[in-house]
């Protein structure tokens, strides 16, 4: 099986000189090509960084890299395209190489080794004597991650929101880089819990490429089974949150109560409820057979009734639609700007879906439509989750029609191809999820990026709630439903 | 209106009337040992372990259930299939050493009841859940312990904002140098009487990020966990069942 979403590519083919590398990329982004991930790491030279910058244009994949001099440092793209803020950010902290004139060059995740590192964020001040601030976190009022979120307020209304991150900052990568790199499927279902699968499966895709392994259409299909009942659970808990911040609270407990049977299947078929052990390299490891089969359709018939009629109840209720309705607004020109993804883009009118726009051959058997709303406000990311949690129920179940029963299997995985770099998006939940594995000349793991929808998308909320009264921050907030562990890795 | 009511009547029952009698379908629980002998100097369950949980130096086998994911790559790795996962969801200890399992120690011992926490909290359990360095599992399923199928406000055990109203603090996640000092503030804040709930691996032993440099977790060597909730995460009726077995709390399901 092929698929459009991996890239492999030898990194000798990548290669381009400094001047020709920005020349190009500034010209292809302005050209509309959409970034995907542009990353840091040391190069063979002490005294150089070897960035890599991967791009999405007209359904395809491309990764250019170059190396810039450490001391040095390169001139920031970010100024022109904004949308490449997080990852100049990153690269800056992770590796002390600074993307010049860029404009806001403030910590991504604290990944220091100071213990008091946290109490040193460059907070924006907003002046005027009637301005007050109020500080929120680390930790939140609710079970939730921690992250600081400081407001600027003028009376009710905000002006301007910054998110302090990192708190959960547990250096992901670097454990990623210390063992056997085909048995990281458990600890990559760790970057971001929620999204486990979304994970998993993208660490499978670049690691079968690099491996010149080829998924069948089967295991393709199985994956796709586990990803799309993570959506569908994760939307339901999110309808959920948003329905119990709203005092909605028989639209918190449905929606709550309706997703514990989702996430009830995924534990029947692969054991964990949400979907630890689903994706592995090579491998269909959860078969599902008749009785198995039966019971997800069951699942799924139930999930098309009930949440139709939850639904219909919360969408009509006034109250309801008097408080989603213009609040948090991120209008797409700001989504494009910024380059949002996943779900909070296409509630922006951005249709930006890997399923749609990088399809391989399941998605071309079995097409996804990227789905989007035009108002950009809590209602759109609200009413778009209820459209997607509709459109994977029933793609579901054209999938087990084709796929009526799934074998277990096995296929080894060889050697790694040297001096190789795949790049993998898959499109969970919240967004496209992006790993990047790249092999030294012995076919050893030399780099591994990681990258969860959460990095590009936070900025996005911080933009939602300038100008909406701060007690609606926890509607915004929860109609983003952002991860601070994927973010801080 | 009558949509409130259609909702109502399509809710039906959730409840499950009797959290401490409760069978799982499909979850990979408690480990179990089948009394076969290890091949001569294999350690096949012990390389793939994510979380280095698994012991083979001296024989028997030992799986650490403070570090293990239940991810199940020992049973997929072993080749005279000796290591399997029930669908045993009662993991938790009072005792660090408690969680140790293999051949000849079938599952955790039971939960000792502390008459002190029983009596201080038997009828009314305030919880205070900082996460550092979580990955969202834990926090999800610590949530779901609230919501209308487990509904552990049943029992007067309820998650609270401030850790002023708390008297125990739920911890996830293995423990971030950058949590460190929001930890202790929270602990601080939290009146006498107080203990400490370790869920999941993560935070029980660091779980797969024990090696990690970027963790601080001289918190929890000062203040011992009065109980370990194993899991990656946690099911939420392994985190009910060890609250109540520590509160010695043993109610039926109301009477139908």
């Amino acid at each position: 099986m092929t698929t459009a979403s991996t890239l492999l590519a030898p990194v000798r083919d990548l290669a381009a000189g400094p001047r020709e590398f920005f020349d190009r990329a500034a010209a292809r982004l302005a050209a509309g090509a959409r970034p995907v991930t542009f990353y840091g790491q040391p190069a063979d030279d002490p005294a150089s960084l070897t960035l890599t910058l991967v791009l999405e244009e007209e359904g395809r994949l491309s990764a250019t890299r170059t190396a810039v001099s450490r001391e040095k440092g390169f001139h920031a793209l970010t100024r022109k395209f904004p949308a490449l803020h997080a990852f100049e950010r990153e690269i800056f902290e992770a590796h002390g190489v600074k993307p010049h004139d860029h404009p806001w060059l403030k910590p991504v995740r604290f990944s220091g080794p100071e213990p008091r590192q946290m109490d040193r964020y460059p907070f924006y001040v907003v002046e005027g004597a009637q301005v007050h601030e109020v500080a929120v976190g680390p930790i939140h009022a609710g079970v939730i991650e921690p992250g600081h979120f400081r407001f600027m307020c003028l009376g009710e209304v905000v002006h301007h929101l910054e998110i302090q991150l990192g708190y959960q900052h547990r250096g992901v990568e670097r454990l990623l880089l210390q063992r056997e790199p085909r048995a990281l499927a458990p600890l990559v279902e760790t970057i971001a819990g929620d999204s486990s699968v979304a994970h998993a499966w993208a660490y499978c895709d670049a690691l079968e490429a690099l491996a010149g392994l080829q998924a069948g259409p089967d295991v393709e299909a199985s994956r796709a089974l586990g990803l799309e009942l993570e959506r569908i659970a994760m939307h339901l808990g999110g309808l959920s949150g948003i329905a119990g911040d709203l005092a909605f609270l028989q639209g918190a407990a449905t929606y709550g109560r309706l997703r514990t049977t989702a996430i009830n299947t995924s534990m029947l078929v692969c054991g964990s409820r949400f979907g630890r052990g689903w994706a592995r390299p090579g491998a269909l490891r959860p078969g599902v057979d008749a009785e198995k089969a039966a019971a997800i359709r069951a699942a799924l018939a139930l999930l098309a009734r009930d949440v139709a009629i939850v639904n219909e109840h919360l969408l009509s209720a006034r109250s309801v639609q008097h408080r989603l309705h213009g609040v948090g607004v991120v209008r797409r020109e700001q989504a494009l700007e910024i380059g949002l993804v996943g779900l909070a883009a296409r509630a922006s009118g951005v249709a930006c879906d890997a399923r749609a726009s990088l399809p391989g051959d399941l998605h071309a058997a079995h097409p996804v439509r990227a789905l989007t709303e035009r108002s950009g406000d809590c209602w759109a990311r609200t009413v778009l989750r209820i459209r997607e949690i509709d459109a994977s129920i029933r793609w579901l179940g054209g999938l087990l029609d084709a796929h009526p029963a799934l074998a277990p299997s096995a296929a080894p995985l060889g050697a790694l191809a040297p001096d190789t770099l795949a790049v993998a998006l898959r499109e969970g939940w919240r967004g496209e999820v992006v790993h990047c594995l790249e092999t030294d000349g012995q076919g050893r793991l030399r780099h591994y990026a990681v990258q969860d929808p959460s990095l590009r998308n936070w900025l996005g909320l911080a933009l939602a709630v300038r100008g909406n009264e701060i007690s609606d921050f926890p509607i915004c907030n929860k109609s983003f439903d952002l991860s601070y562990c994927g973010n801080d890795l | 209106m009558f949509g409130a009511l259609k909702v109502r009547i399509s809710q039906g029952r959730q409840y499950i009337p009797d959290l401490r009698r409760v069978t799982l379908k499909g979850f990979r629980g408690l480990p179990a040992f089948q009394p076969v002998p290890c091949p001569e100097a294999c350690h096949a369950c012990v390389d793939a372990c994510p979380a280095a949980a698994i012991s083979v130096a001296e024989p028997p086998v030992r799986l650490d259930l403070g570090r293990c994911m239940l991810c199940g790559e020992c049973a997929v790795a072993c080749p005279e299939a000796k290591l399997s996962f029930s669908t045993g969801h009662r993991l938790a200890s009072s005792r660090r050493d408690g969680l140790v399992v293999g051949p000849g120690v079938a599952a955790p011992p039971a939960v000792e009841v502390s008459a002190a926490l029983a009596r201080a909290f038997g009828r009314s359990l305030r919880l205070r859940q900082v996460s550092a360095g979580g990955c969202a599992g834990c926090e999800l399923e610590l949530n779901a312990t609230s919501n209308v199928n487990f509904d552990v406000g049943r029992y007067g055990i309820e998650f609270v904002a401030s850790p002023r109203h708390a008297d125990a603090l739920v911890l996830t996640g293995p423990l971030t140098r950058n949590m460190a000092a929001a930890v202790e503030l929270a602990y601080e804040a939290m009146p006498e009487p107080k203990f400490v709930i370790a869920c999941g691996a993560c935070a029980i032993s660091g779980g797969p990020y024990a090696a990690s440099s970027t963790l601080d977790r001289t918190f929890l060597r000062r203040f011992a966990p009065s109980l370990y909730v194993p899991g990656c995460p946690p099911h939420p009726l392994t985190i009910v069942n060890g609250i109540l077995d520590l509160l010695g709390i043993d109610l039926r399901g109301p009477a139908r």
